[in-house]
């Protein structure tokens, strides 16, 4: 894996994509060893932060040397960022945590799951396995018609939509999507809140499905040596040698089999 | 030019170590900074069996800092011997265990553990936790129970130990004389101060803990005030911490009486900030013509 390294980055552009959801194109050299599933830590300018925040890869070029991050204004950090237009200098912290186990999907039948804020990772998810003609069907869930990034998932494949308000797709969360219809896989990766994490975990038993779901916490260091961002395992690991797995590094995406959420 | 410091006979390259937690045992920062540079690793906390830690969320943010309830979770002194120590053992730096437990029992088992480990140079007694609720703190926080456990340990330590002590006391210079008299080879202070935050649109707190330590450049003015404090109420080095962002910083602590200092939240805000440290402690020497660090200690 590549050295993790805090450097500056240039914003490249920035907009709305919905209300309070920010798409922000970054360039930086970190690009590079990006993966799909994983995360960078942003700074604020404001000194009064002292914490980086973890913030999804919604896509990367290589080539481009570009980070896209699709993020939610959700407290002064973030509301910082939403205010940076083109040009404008940025620390970030990255490459960080594992991505999704590619390698998993391979001659599968995949179902790629994501809910509110979950879904952005999801989108460079679904290219890459387009990329490789995967046979995928996304499902994803929002609160209302405001359907950030569907246009996109639709170039991926087989796209699902629920809607908590029932404007778009099925009305209720993403599993009600997947029972309505019949979606069936040998492979599930998802992004979301906890609460449809745990419906995932549990659909993908339902249907035989292997799970890998990415988590998120509260994180400080982002690098695995403060224990702040833990999730509950099944099983001791090599690392904490407590039921306590480290969601920055030994994650974000875990084995749903490994979970104990 | 000198950075050389001594503490109870260890001599360290320069005065700047990591502060106990926040940089686990050295090697998740090893991918940002030659540890070789710094001169001293201090471990996260360890025990005599693993500790799993408290609920989460663990850590929030604070105006100028953080808090954390992390629960002291760590892998048990087993796994320190086998993993960590041979790790740090590769590098010229020098190695100081944090030591937690419950009772002076857990203590004094970890102390004897260590007995034999060559590559660890002192002991870092932590009886400050404020995050669990048997054991750490119930020792800092009253100079009779601090003054029975430090004897009892220093019966035991083959390394020279160093009594971490918490803010959250009425009299710092009290707690820094029980732990001299018992026979501390030196202290280190501060460990973080009891805090809350409150998440008003969930009406909740903001860790699972309730209180949480705080740390990060808000706290240093208190941290450099109880570091000025101990270190003239007792002749054992002091350790200073609490808040060091940079070398000025770091410098403030020496100048209050601090031999060592410690960086401790600011490696997640910049996880070079260790070596950006001892480099400007040095620049700042040549600038203003200091042949010897040692001859800025309690200066003011």
């Amino acid at each position: 894996m590549a050295k993790k390294k805090k450097i500056c980055a240039k914003v490249v552009s920035q907009r709305v994509i919905s209300e309070g959801v920010m798409d922000m194109l970054l360039k930086t050299s970190l690009a590079e060893d990006a993966n799909p599933g994983q995360f960078v830590g942003v700074y604020t300018k404001d000194k009064a932060n002292l914490l980086p925040r973890p913030i999804s890869i919604c896509e990367f070029d290589k080539d481009d040397q570009t980070l896209r991050l699709v993020y939610r204004i959700a407290g002064k950090g973030t509301a910082e960022f939403a205010l940076y237009g083109t040009g404008e200098v940025v620390d970030i912290l990255g490459i960080l945590g594992n991505g999704f186990p590619l390698d998993k999907a391979k001659d599968k039948k995949v179902l790629v799951i994501g809910g509110g804020i979950g879904v952005p990772p999801l989108l460079g998810l679904s290219k890459e396995l387009k990329k490789e003609n995967t046979d995928v069907t996304m499902v994803m869930g929002y609160r209302n018609a405001d359907t950030f990034l569907s246009s996109e998932f639709e170039n991926c494949g087989k796209l699902l939509i629920a809607t908590e308000d029932g404007s778009v797709g099925t009305k209720g969360n993403v599993i009600d999507a997947c029972r309505e219809n019949g979606v069936k896989a040998d492979v599930i990766y998802a992004c979301g809140p906890m609460p449809m994490l745990r419906g995932v975990a549990s659909y993908a038993k339902e249907i035989g499905a292997k799970a890998y779901l990415s988590l998120e916490e509260r994180m400080a260091c982002g690098v695995g040596a403060c224990l702040g961002c833990i999730c509950k395992t099944k099983n001791t690991d090599e690392h904490s040698h407590v039921k306590n797995a480290r969601i920055c590094t030994d994650g974000p995406v875990f084995d749903a089999d490994d979970l104990d959420i | 030019m000198n950075t050389k410091i001594n503490i109870a006979g260890v001599e360290f390259k320069n005065p700047v170590m990591t502060a106990s937690g926040t940089f686990g045992s050295g090697m998740e920062y090893s991918e940002f900074v030659d540890l070789n540079r710094l001169g001293a690793v201090v471990t996260k906390g360890v025990s005599n069996v693993p500790w799993p830690g408290n609920e989460t969320p663990r850590v929030a943010e604070v105006y100028g800092g953080m808090l954390n309830a992390i629960g002291l979770q760590n892998p048990g002194i087993d796994v320190m011997c086998k993993r960590d120590l041979p790790f740090l053992a590769d590098f010229d730096t020098k190695v100081i265990v944090n030591v937690c437990g419950k009772s002076i029992s857990d203590y004094v088992e970890v102390v004897d553990r260590l007995a034999d480990e060559k590559g660890v140079h002192m002991l870092e007694i932590n009886v400050s936790c404020p995050n669990v609720k048997e054991g750490g703190i119930a020792f800092g926080q009253n100079p009779d129970a601090l003054f029975e456990i430090t004897k009892e340990i220093k019966k035991h330590a083959r390394q020279p130990i160093i009594m971490k002590l918490s803010p959250n006391v009425t009299s710092i210079a009290e707690m820094a004389k029980a732990a001299e008299a018992a026979g501390s080879d030196a202290i280190s202070l501060i460990n973080t101060i009891t805090g809350m935050k409150i998440d008003i649109y969930r009406r909740k707190f903001a860790i699972a803990n309730k209180t949480g330590g705080m740390s990060g450049p808000a706290i240093k003015p208190v941290a450099v005030r109880m570091v000025y404090e101990a270190s003239h109420a007792v002749k054992i080095p002091v350790i200073g911490m609490g808040g060091i962002s940079n070398a000025e910083d770091a410098i403030e602590f020496i100048m209050a009486g601090a031999t060592g200092v410690a960086v401790g939240a600011m490696n997640f805000h910049n996880p070079y900030a260790t070596v950006e440290v001892v480099e400007g402690i040095e620049k700042f020497m040549k600038e203003q013509g200091i042949e010897d660090i040692n001859d800025i200690i309690g200066c003011v």
